[in-house]
């Protein structure tokens, strides 16, 4: 996974509450069994007057000079509820964003982006809101830099500190592979079963079998 | 110290602590779709890793998979079969049972699990799907990941978790005929909002739960997701123990005695303390109906339609503008005014035996047949409830009235690409997101009871079955 420790780029508004993955990727962009090749298809049914033939709506931020190659997007509350599909995440991505920042993230959501590298920040309304102010006349100029080492969010003279859990902050910041991290713990998982089997023996299916 | 019931099942699964708000959990049982599950299959494989505990680990094709009568593998989707036929082979290759298209038990994730007995009291289940908190209604702490969390838990049989909240909310009262699980949960959405049970695992409890069946608790937990919680649970009951009884993977024999008394256990202490508790009345609720394009814009079916001018937010306010505009409905007016070109029963919601008894009294007994120009579908949600209903003769029932009787999978539920309703077209529908799109480009999606579908497919509009 890659690490992030810190990011300065363009911020992309997109102040709605309740964005759910099937607006960030709807399931038809969703062609094959991979990762990738999903970035034109983020955000589709807002970004595209017809997305079959991707005609771009001039009114969606992303489609807008001014907003060319934002790596920052602030969102309204709840971000990415709905669907569990980490294509959602995988597509911001692809697309070139590294950071979310927004009042409140679903949980599947934030813990899908965690486990790709791409940062949360929860901020309050009234700091998103003052986030894009500060943006809105010219965001290519007027960049924010997203510090995950200092947790904080700096928008010219202005930053704003934010938190996230010790852990997740870690998973970060080294670019962690969880899978390798538990396997260190095999021998306490192996003794956790062996203890459980007597406690709840109608658990294991495979009686009889070896583990 | 008194412990809830989430509590205890965290504790009994706790490997080890990670730190002050995060567990090593332990994952009873893994189900997979081809949707999702294949790419969690696929990058195991990358790994160079192995599934943990095959005997625990289950798959089935239901998100992709046709729903037509002779399906196969190739679907109306562009791409389809690339998921079937990766999934079949992963699967495979992996040693995990697959409940393949032709399977006799093949189905929706939700509606097999607990219909095979995989899914228990007392168990972890984890599944990337959204909708995996539909188990809780067993009392089983399930809940829904990504493919990258999917594949850990395969390969250590295990989940890193931030510990949630407990918030419970008691049901007072009791339903009134023609009102069901379905509006209870809609109701719970439209007061707790979207984003309501955030960081949190509910339990849901009170005279309303223990009057409920099995299966329309499944229903009620279905859609705990849609508040944006953790999961939902229920404590198990004797309804509980006597659905599973028998099941083919449930327990037999003195395993099943020792689960049993096991499961009696599985209760919130009295002085249990919940960090949240929410009481709502369900006596006297009316059926209920969604306007908009979350799930918490919904209403009594008989309300007008909200004035976003009335909105208490700013932020509401907007909301709602955009998805009035999305659904083409004019403040004050009522839903009924809009005529409806297509009604949907199923998904993992609603395609129980159950609901569709439910909504086969209805048309039985009040003689009617969809309406003109009204696209209707029933969806079973497994092989075994379409075997059970046709053995009623169900399927008369629907295809008299005028609907298509399908094979068991998650269908227009969501729109992959292939099967859908037109663009603009107002569908009614069982299923549990009215987000925009989610049933094809434009599609206008409202969400309801097994009951008001059927009664508002034959009336044309939007209705529910008590003005019938």
């Amino acid at each position: 996974m890659e690490a992030f420790q810190q990011h300065t780029g363009v911020a992309l508004p997109l102040q709605r509450d309740n964005i759910d993955t099937d607006a960030i990727i709807p399931s038809r962009e969703m062609r094959s069994v991979s990762k990738s090749g999903l970035a034109a298809g983020l955000f589709a049914p807002w970004r595209y007057l017809q997305a079959d033939e991707r005609i771009p709506n001039p009114d969606f931020p992303l489609n807008q000079s001014r907003y060319e190659g934002a790596s920052i997007l602030i969102a309204g509350n709840n971000f990415g509820c709905g669907s569990s599909r980490e294509h959602a995440v995988w597509a911001l991505m692809e697309a070139g964003f590294r950071v979310i920042i927004a009042p409140a993230f679903a949980t599947i959501f934030f813990n899908n982006a965690l486990r790709n590298g791409l940062l949360p920040v929860t901020l309050g309304p009234d700091d998103c809101t003052a986030l894009l102010s500060f943006g809105a006349d010219d965001p290519q100029q007027c960049q924010v830099t997203v510090d995950l080492q200092a947790c904080s969010v700096t928008a010219g003279d202005r930053v704003y500190a934010f938190e996230i859990a010790a852990d997740a902050r870690r998973m970060l910041l080294e670019g962690l592979d969880e899978i390798g991290l538990t396997e260190l713990d095999g021998d306490r998982v192996a003794a956790f079963e062996q203890a459980d089997r007597r406690r709840r023996p109608w658990v294991y299916l495979d009686q009889g079998e070896s583990s | 110290m008194p412990e809830t019931l989430f509590d205890k099942l965290w504790r009994e699964h706790e490997v080890r602590r990670l730190s002050d708000s995060r567990s090593l959990i332990y994952v009873d049982r893994i189900f997979l779709h081809e949707r999702t599950g294949s790419v969690a299959l696929a990058s195991l494989e990358q790994g160079g890793r192995r599934v943990r505990q095959r005997a625990h680990t289950f798959c089935t094709m239901d998100h992709i998979v046709d729903t037509l009568p002779g399906r196969g593998d190739d679907t109306l989707m562009p791409g389809g079969r690339d998921f079937i036929v990766t999934t079949r082979s992963s699967a495979r290759a992996a040693g995990i049972q697959l409940f393949d298209i032709n399977d006799r038990d093949q189905g929706i994730v939700h509606v097999i699990s607990p219909e095979l007995g995989i899914a228990l009291p007392g168990t972890t289940l984890v599944c990337p799907d959204s909708h995996t908190c539909t188990l809780g209604g067993l009392g089983a702490l399930a809940w829904g990941v990504g493919s990258t969390e999917a594949a850990h838990a395969l390969a250590t049989s295990t989940l890193r978790v931030q510990r949630p909240q407990n918030h419970r909310v008691t049901f007072q009262g009791q339903l009134s005929p023609g009102t069901t699980a379905k509006d209870m949960i809609l109701f719970t959405i439209r007061e707790l909002s979207a984003a309501g049970g955030a960081g949190h695992a509910l339990e849901f409890s009170g005279e309303a739960i223990r009057e409920l069946s099995v299966e329309g608790r499944l229903t009620l937990c279905n859609m705990a997701t849609e508040l944006s919680a953790f999961t939902a649970l229920i404590a198990p009951d004797d309804k509980v123990i006597r659905y599973l009884e028998g099941r083919p993977f449930a327990p037999r024999g003195s395993l099943w005695q020792s689960a049993t008394a096991h499961w009696q256990t599985l209760v919130s202490d009295p002085d249990a303390r919940f960090d949240a508790e929410t009481r709502l009345s369900v006596a006297g609720l009316k059926p209920q109906l969604s306007w908009g394009t979350s799930p918490e814009h919904s209403m009594d079916w008989d309300d007008s339609v909200p004035d976003p001018e009335q909105a208490p937010t700013g932020a509401t306010r907007d909301a709602w503008r955009r998805a009035q505009d999305y659904m083409d409905l004019r403040p004050g007016s009522r839903l009924g005014d809009y005529p409806l070109d297509a009604a949907f029963m199923g998904s993992c919601t609603n395609s129980r035996l159950s609901d569709l008894r439910l909504a086969a009294d209805f048309l039985a007994q009040s003689g009617q047949r969809v309406a003109p120009g009204v696209k209707a579908l029933c969806v079973p949600g497994s092989g075994g409830v379409k075997r059970a209903a046709e053995a009623e003769g169900l399927h008369h029932v629907f295809t008299e009235a005028g609907f298509e009787w399908r094979e068991p999978g998650c269908s227009l539920c969501f729109y992959a690409g292939g099967e859908g309703f037109g663009p603009g077209s107002r569908v009614v529908s069982t299923t549990n997101r009215n987000f925009e799109g989610r049933q094809g480009p434009g599609v206008r999606t409202h969400l309801a009871s097994p009951l008001s579908v059927v009664a508002s497919a034959c009336a044309g509009h939007l209705v529910a079955a008590e003005a019938v």
